[in-house]
């Protein structure tokens, strides 16, 4: 017998069932606990860069919008820098921008809203330049385990074009499942994106 | 020229890097998905329609996967980990009053330290404190059913609960959960976050349940089975659970990183 090596296993993942609400959000369960909670909010009124509201929705393989589901985002700054002491790029960590924030989709509609700002352009520690996006982690009821997925923005088309990620998707026509559209509503900028479970405009998921 | 001599010349094979250590390009550990359930697992019947169909798209981890949000004390409050009294409005909630505690590590054995860990869960009669929820079992004025936790230095955490009981769900028509705590947890890196739930020994539900039953490895589910501590229990008061959370390993830490050097 050679030595054993002895690693750990990971602990296996489970869904987030139906309640996942109570533990995460427990206001959209429908009471008040903590003494501070966390949000879909990322933005404070220092934070720097270009405000933008991200709105989309999650459909299972019949269309139908998931009205149970939970987003986290994770995202550099303007600067395109993580709030993390593993980014040693160049660009200065705001303190107040954690870069991070959860939303539960609305009962009714499933609409998923974000208030943020456009992330710069991220510089990766073989100094490559990877366009401007947003890390996205989907659970829900009937998710077995969280969905990792990224959003890219439809007015960088220069730099999602040299996008490391997005090149590696095979088939073109899949790489843009990945991009949020963008509008202007009443002065405010909207990025939407809807995320397909399945179907022929399944969005793609990574095994990061 | 001698194959040799051109490739003294490539400057490629002359770079004053060092080489660097095998583990250490802070990337973490390969998912080993076969200790995970499928996406699609018909027999619970609610991840049929909600199951990707393509392959995964597997991606070297980058700066975007080894960085995740950091969480401190500020975040919490004093009472977070506390389920007996963080909602409590008249008196304590009514059930078995246990401790949950154990150690987040990494595949490697080593704590995660200040990571947040968060906890959901039904009360003793096995109804949960939210709008969608409409099981006939009465909500516990006295019980919120929620509560989180900062790991300390060496990725200890612990809480202060009811025991929850177990309830009737929809999948097939006789369909029970056994009791069950839910559990997030977020890692140093994204890729290391994590949901799941934790099950107490001893439970007859557990391998009758639509949802334990979706892991197709015998071992990866029993460590999602608390057993009962009573090392940690405290005398005529509460019974106690273990329960360790491991996430992904990590190939270094930046901690490691800067005192090499970097």
């Amino acid at each position: 017998m050679p030595q054993p090596l002895n690693y750990l296993k990971e602990t296996a993942s489970q869904t987030a069932g139906p309640y996942v609400h109570i533990g995460l959000i427990p206001a959209m369960a429908g009471f008040d606990i903590f003494e501070k909670n966390f949000s879909n909010v990322l933005v404070t009124p220092n934070t720097k860069g270009e405000r933008i509201t991200l709105e989309g929705r999650v459909l299972d393989g019949s269309g139908t919008p998931l009205r149970d589901v939970l987003l986290e985002i994770w995202q550099a700054n303007a600067a395109g820098r993580y709030n993390h002491p593993a980014d040693r790029s160049a660009g200065a960590v705001e303190e107040e921008f954690r870069g991070w924030g959860r939303a539960g989709s609305d009962f009714e509609s499933g609409l998923v809203t974000f208030e943020t700002i456009k992330p710069g352009a991220i510089t990766d520690k073989t100094g490559r330049k990877c366009a401007p996006h947003v890390n996205v982690w989907i659970v829900a009821r009937g998710i077995n385990i969280g969905l990792n997925t990224r959003l890219y923005f439809s007015d960088e088309e220069a730099a999602n074009a040299a996008d490391p990620v997005l090149n590696l998707i095979e088939q073109p026509v899949r790489r843009k499942t990945l991009i949020a559209t963008r509008s202007e509503r009443a002065g405010k900028v909207v990025y939407s994106f809807t995320i397909n479970l399945q179907g022929p405009e399944e969005t793609v998921f990574f095994d990061v | 020229m001698n194959a040799q001599a051109t490739a003294l010349q490539d400057p490629r094979l002359n770079r004053p890097e060092p080489f660097t250590p095998p583990l250490g390009d802070g990337g973490f550990f390969q998912r080993d998905r076969s200790i995970h359930p499928p996406a699609h697992a018909p027999g619970y019947k609610s991840s049929v329609l909600r199951s990707p169909r393509q392959s995964l798209l597997s991606l070297e981890n980058s700066v975007s996967e080894i960085t995740g949000p950091v969480f401190g004390h500020n975040d919490l409050g004093p009472l977070d980990n506390d389920l007996i009294r963080n909602y409590a409005k008249d008196g304590d909630p009514v059930g078995e009053r246990i401790i949950v505690h154990g150690r987040v590590m990494d595949e490697t054995g080593r704590g995660v330290p200040n990571t947040l860990v968060e906890f959901w869960q039904a009360n003793a009669g096995g109804r949960y404190r939210h709008k969608k929820d409409t099981y006939l079992a009465p909500i516990d004025p006295n019980f919120g059913g929620c509560g989180r936790a900062l790991t300390d230095d060496t990725g200890y955490y612990y809480f202060r609960t009811v025991k929850p009981g177990p309830y009737p769900w929809r999948n097939y028509v006789n369909s029970w959960r056994p009791a069950h705590i839910h559990f997030s947890v977020f890692g140093s890196g994204f890729a290391q976050r994590l949901i799941t739930q934790m099950y107490f020994e001893g439970d007859p539900l557990i391998p009758v349940c639509p949802i334990l039953t979706t892991i197709p490895d015998k071992d990866a589910l029993d460590r999602l089975v608390a057993p009962l501590d009573l090392n940690a229990s405290t005398p005529f008061d509460s019974l106690a659970y273990r329960f360790d959370i491991v996430l992904r390993g990590q190939r270094s830490t930046y901690f490691e990183n800067r005192t090499a050097g970097n």
